[in-house]
């Protein structure tokens, strides 16, 4: 069984973003940019599938400018056997992102894909499930367990309220929470052998798909800041500040 | 110009998250219809009938609706938005995990987790964990939308009588099926919609040690959170995360106790509107945010903050 990695280069969770004074967007020039951290979760998983022995081959894919083939590499250091990069320079949207990785899944015929439950930049949560509808795939999204079985695949999901478990028949669409696995430290040797590994390039043209963004963003603004609040001495004028100012409690 | 609102239950009860969902709806203008797709799910329409501002309820009642599977939900969905100009969903679970599946379908896109109406076609959202917010214009025929429940204030739950029309329920995908559900019960208020929070970080140090913010949680009526160190660290549940990628609250008090304050978990409650800190680190960014903060050692401060109260 193939699984399909989706893999997204996003500007590193630890830094700050600002944005721009133009209002276009924020600022990514020079920032650190790493894998979407669902997404390296995802490959996790995958390469845990592979090694159980569920798991033939994992291929991770990215989608987007030149420089997503070093996300790539990162995946194949963690595990993935090779990469295709879908590139483009366009601003990419997750349905034209959908669509594109339906078209490698209609060229590699995975039975499984597994890919991050949203990306940290534009925090949008779509395409693992935009990606099932236009498959007519079944989906699990928000996992925090994955246990494949014949042709069929149990996943327990994180929901309001607790966890829900389901059964899927495959092929089928996982999509990764927090706590479905800790991925594994990267070594140095992996990460060498990782650029031995193949990596591919097609266009969204190959796959027959207008990347074209349908949103369009009319400005991007600084969320109003909150004032500074205060440092209260004890436990009794927190009290008083609660029940006299605020009025909270 | 007419909006549908997908309804969240659980079969039995309308969850608040519709109303604020309904609210959404109303800014757009137009009629608001709500869809209750459900098992044995009547008085679920009845309840949304009720809904201020809700000019019809559409019922699709069959057993393989019983557990909102994304397959059927977005199907039945599908089989109605044709009459639709906006079809929100609230930004749950559920929400989030069917609206995308709609939106490609369509062949439109989705715009996520939105704070703002701004008129019919554009809408403000987060990007960047609430680090930035993008105005966003959509040109597409109809707007599949998921409503970020914080962002707008719920609709009365009475006053309304809209009339409830029942349809035909799709037929199951059999692709997928449900096998169970592990639901904690408590008699705490829900997460998402509670007036006071009380949330612990990894300063709690065990999930023993979490047991401390019960009694104060108690007092004060309060839901119970978690940042995720102390989610992945075991000392809570899953479902307890707040933050970027977890829960997203806005209650009228939050109260973090031994939270350092990652820019994630800034992102899940800096809207609330007022916030208590409680760290032993004076640097610690969440005093940043914090109305009062409380410098010390929380396994001192809030004992004495639970008497006090």
């Amino acid at each position: 069984m193939k699984v399909l990695v989706p893999v997204k280069r996003v500007v590193d969770y630890n830094v700050k973003v600002r944005v721009k004074s133009d209002q276009t967007g924020v600022d990514i020039a020079n920032v650190k940019m790493s894998m979407n951290p669902f997404d390296e979760i995802a490959v996790e998983e995958a390469t845990r599938l592979k090694e159980k022995g569920g798991a033939t081959e994992v291929i991770a894919v990215s989608c987007g400018v030149a420089q997503c083939q070093e996300t790539l590499r990162t995946a194949m250091a963690i595990g993935a056997d090779r990469g295709i990069l879908v590139q483009t320079d366009a601003e990419l949207q997750p349905l034209a992102v959908a669509k594109l990785l339906k078209g490698l899944v209609e060229k590699e015929q995975p039975q499984l894909v597994i890919l991050g439950k949203q990306a940290i930049d534009d925090d949008a949560n779509q395409t693992g499930q935009m990606l099932a509808a236009l498959l007519d795939w079944p989906q699990a999204t928000f996992a925090s367990k994955v246990e494949v079985a014949g042709d069929s695949v149990t996943v327990t999901r994180e929901v309001d309220g607790g966890l829900e478990t389901i059964k899927l028949s495959l092929p089928a669409i996982i999509t990764t929470d927090l706590r479905l696995n800790e991925p594994r430290y990267v070594t140095l040797p992996n990460i060498m052998k990782a650029k031995k590994k193949q990596l591919d390039t097609v266009t969204p043209e190959d796959l027959g798909v207008d990347p074209a963004p349908r949103l369009k963003t009319l400005k991007v603004s600084e969320p109003p800041a909150r004032k500074a609040g205060i440092k209260v001495p004890d436990v009794a004028a927190l009290v008083d500040k609660l029940k006299n100012e605020a009025k909270v409690i | 110009m007419t909006t549908l609102v997908i309804a969240e239950h659980d079969n039995a009860q309308l969850k608040g998250a519709t109303l604020n969902t309904i609210a959404a709806a109303a800014k757009l203008g137009g009629d608001v219809h709500v869809l209750v797709a459900g098992s044995n799910a009547k008085a679920v329409a009845d309840e949304a009938a009720q809904a201020a501002g809700v000019t019809k309820v559409i019922l699709a009642d069959a057993p393989q609706l019983a557990e909102g599977l994304a397959e059927n939900l977005a199907a039945q969905v599908l089989a109605v938005a044709s009459n639709y100009s906006h079809i929100l969903f609230p930004a749950t679970a559920s929400g989030k995990n069917v609206a995308p599946r709609v939106a490609a379908k369509l062949d439109v896109a989705q715009i996520s987790d939105i704070i703002g109406v701004e008129s019919a076609d554009t809408f403000q959202r987060p990007i960047y964990a609430g680090n930035a917010i993008a105005t966003v214009q959509s040109a597409d025929a109809v707007k599949i939308i998921t409503v970020r429940t914080t962002g707008f204030d719920a609709v009365a739950a009475t006053g309304g009588s809209a009339a409830v029309e029942t349809i035909e329920a799709v037929a199951d995908s059999g692709k997928s099926s449900f096998v169970g559900r592990e639901v904690a019960k408590s008699d705490r208020p829900e997460l998402a919609g509670a007036r006071v929070v009380v949330s612990g970080g990894r300063g709690l140090g065990s999930a023993e040690n979490f047991k401390i913010l019960d009694p104060l949680a108690d007092k004060l009526g309060a839901a119970l959170g978690a940042s995720r160190a102390a989610v992945d660290a075991g000392y809570a549940p899953n479902d307890w995360q707040v933050g970027q990628t977890g829960k997203i609250v806005a209650p009228q008090l939050y109260v973090a106790i031994g939270i350092s304050g990652a820019i994630q978990h800034l992102a899940g409650m800096k809207d609330s509107k007022v916030i208590v800190a409680v760290n032993k680190d004076p640097e610690a960014p969440i005093f940043g945010v914090a109305d009062y903060g409380l410098v010390g050692d929380l396994f001192t401060v809030v004992p004495e903050l639970t008497s006090a109260l």
